[in-house]
């Protein structure tokens, strides 16, 4: 088990080696399966993110409690239009984050990357960007490698749970596991790997996490997207050559940190943010009959 | 924190939204309960307490429940149709909110009825990321998470039934990972849980079935 960036970083670098190589064989000792075995569990894990980033575009699908109800297919739709501001890739990412959440509301089956609420950003970078590179099914599941490395880091240093770190901890480490494996896939070095993971979790710390009513979609949907988008940017920062001032570990440090010092209103408890305006709470009412 | 973490751990598992403590829990419990519970159940009864009985509408708990009870998996599609399927298996369900003290918040008691008419409660919680504790079955207070073949007896409590049990299952190679024994009066019933490494073999139980004092005694499969 890897536990920091940098013992990453030395690893990757004294056996000139990628990230996913160094965690591939990491995995194989510490979870006692060949190499094909360990491929061939993640394959699974990546075939059901393929199917959760397009099932709500394909599909008529709304949330058990109604909130979440075709916004896949109407960024999709536009896009298709091809009049988007920000451009064809992007929008093709924030649809695929928004399909993986409003399977995951509508009880569909998702992978939690690292968690349920956050389970639409890797899919939505991965599959883009592959799709954009001509990459191999073999190169996705080894960016999937990379992108556990760096959430293995921060949940062991730090935390990956909204409710102890808030969406920082949650959105904010699928993204920067989403940035990693972008930069892999684009063959980046595993140092512009990591500043994509920092740069990445910078620019969403702080963020809190408020469900309305306290259900998992929403802002989660829509900050699943702007997690895609974040990391996407971060990634090009990296691969541009521009360094993270401020190391990954620290940044991990900083992120749990910030996380410990939130009140707990604003850690998944649904008292506080997004969740304590009046247009929530009435919400909350209206699904639940009650306060 | 500074626990480790595989890659499998991060990315994964595949499971059914939206929430791990309410769908996957909830699904672990229903299986869990209706494996105590046994064949032949006419109807369940779910109490619902804490923020199972507040939010149970709005994350599906109710339908991963049911789906637990019809012996679904945590990654079953159909989960979201339990109720349908439910009816279709002539299964009768209600689901009723209420206050069961000082418990986990996210806690429910189930109470099967058999079709001779026979009664049988279990009471569990979803204790976070798709983990359960089973509290209490029969009336009789137990704990157990699930994750292990699962031994349950009801016994009278006497010298020396412990020793019987654990010498049987050592006799097989059986290794004990956890066991508890809890009564509410000497020389009561009392009941004892023994979770275990391997799976238990039939011959094990019909021996311990046999030993002086035991009134009944359970497997409970991982769930």
């Amino acid at each position: 088990m890897i536990t920091s960036g940098h013992e990453l970083l030395e690893l990757c670098e004294k056996e000139n080696k990628s990230i996913s190589e160094v965690v591939i064989e990491d995995q194989i000792k510490a979870l006692g399966l060949t190499r094909e075995e360990l491929f061939e569990k993640m394959r699974v894990n990546l075939n059901v993110m393929k199917r959760a980033a397009k099932l709500a575009v394909e599909e008529d699908i709304k949330s058990v409690s109604g909130l979440l109800d075709g916004d896949a297919k109407r960024i999709n739709e536009r896009n298709l239009k091809g009049d988007t501001i920000c451009g064809d890739r992007i929008n093709r990412a924030m649809t695929r984050a928004l399909s993986c959440l409003e399977v995951n509301s509508s009880m569909g089956r998702i992978v939690a990357a690292p968690t349920a609420g956050s389970c639409g950003i890797l899919p939505a970078v991965l599959i883009t960007v592959a799709e954009t590179n001509n990459s191999s099914e073999e190169n996705m599941i080894k960016a999937l490698f990379t992108a556990s490395a760096v959430g293995g880091i921060i949940a062991h240093n730090a935390t990956v749970s909204g409710a102890e770190g808030g969406c920082q901890a949650e959105c904010g480490s699928a993204s920067a596991m989403a940035a990693a494996a972008a930069v892999e896939l684009s063959h980046g070095s595993p140092e512009m790997s990591l500043d994509a993971a920092a740069i990445t979790l910078k620019c969403v710390l702080g963020l809190v996490c408020d469900p309305v009513a306290g259900l998992v979609e929403s802002p989660c949907a829509k900050r699943n997207a702007m997690g895609a988008v974040n990391a996407m940017a971060a990634a090009d920062m990296a691969l541009s050559g521009i360094k993270s001032i401020i190391p990954f570990d620290e940044m991990v440090m900083a992120m749990y940190k910030v996380g410990r010092s939130m009140p707990c209103e604003l850690k998944e408890t649904a008292l506080g943010g997004t969740a304590a305006t009046p247009t929530a709470i009435e919400i909350s009412k209206k699904i639940f009959g009650k306060d | 924190m500074n626990k480790n973490y595989s890659a499998f751990d991060i990315i994964g598992p595949v499971m059914i939204g939206p929430s791990s403590s309410h769908t996957a829990g909830a699904v672990r419990l229903g299986k869990a309960a209706a494996a105590i519970a046994g064949s032949d159940v006419e109807k369940v009864t779910f109490f619902l307490h804490g923020s199972f009985a507040k939010t149970y509408k709005g994350h599906g708990t109710d339908k991963a429940l049911l789906a637990g009870v019809l012996g679904m998996e945590t990654y079953d599609e159909n989960i979201k149709y339990s109720f349908r399927i439910a009816d279709e298996a002539n299964l009768k369900y209600e689901f009723v909110e209420t206050d069961l003290g000082d418990v986990h918040p996210n806690t429910v008691k189930f109470l099967f009825k058999k079709k001779n008419g026979d009664e049988l409660s279990v009471t569990g919680s979803s204790i976070g990321g798709g983990s359960i504790l089973i509290t209490e079955v029969e009336g009789e207070e137990v704990e157990f998470t699930g994750d292990f073949p699962t031994i349950i007896t009801s016994h009278y409590d006497r010298p020396g039934i412990i020793t019987q049990v654990t010498s049987i299952l050592s006799g097989m190679g059986v290794n004990i990972a956890f066991m508890k024994v809890f009564r509410t009066t000497r020389g009561d019933k009392a009941s004892m849980v023994v979770e275990t490494d391997s799976p238990v073999p039939k011959e094990a139980l019909d021996l311990i079935s046999k030993i002086d004092n035991i009134i009944k005694v359970k497997i409970i499969n991982p769930v």
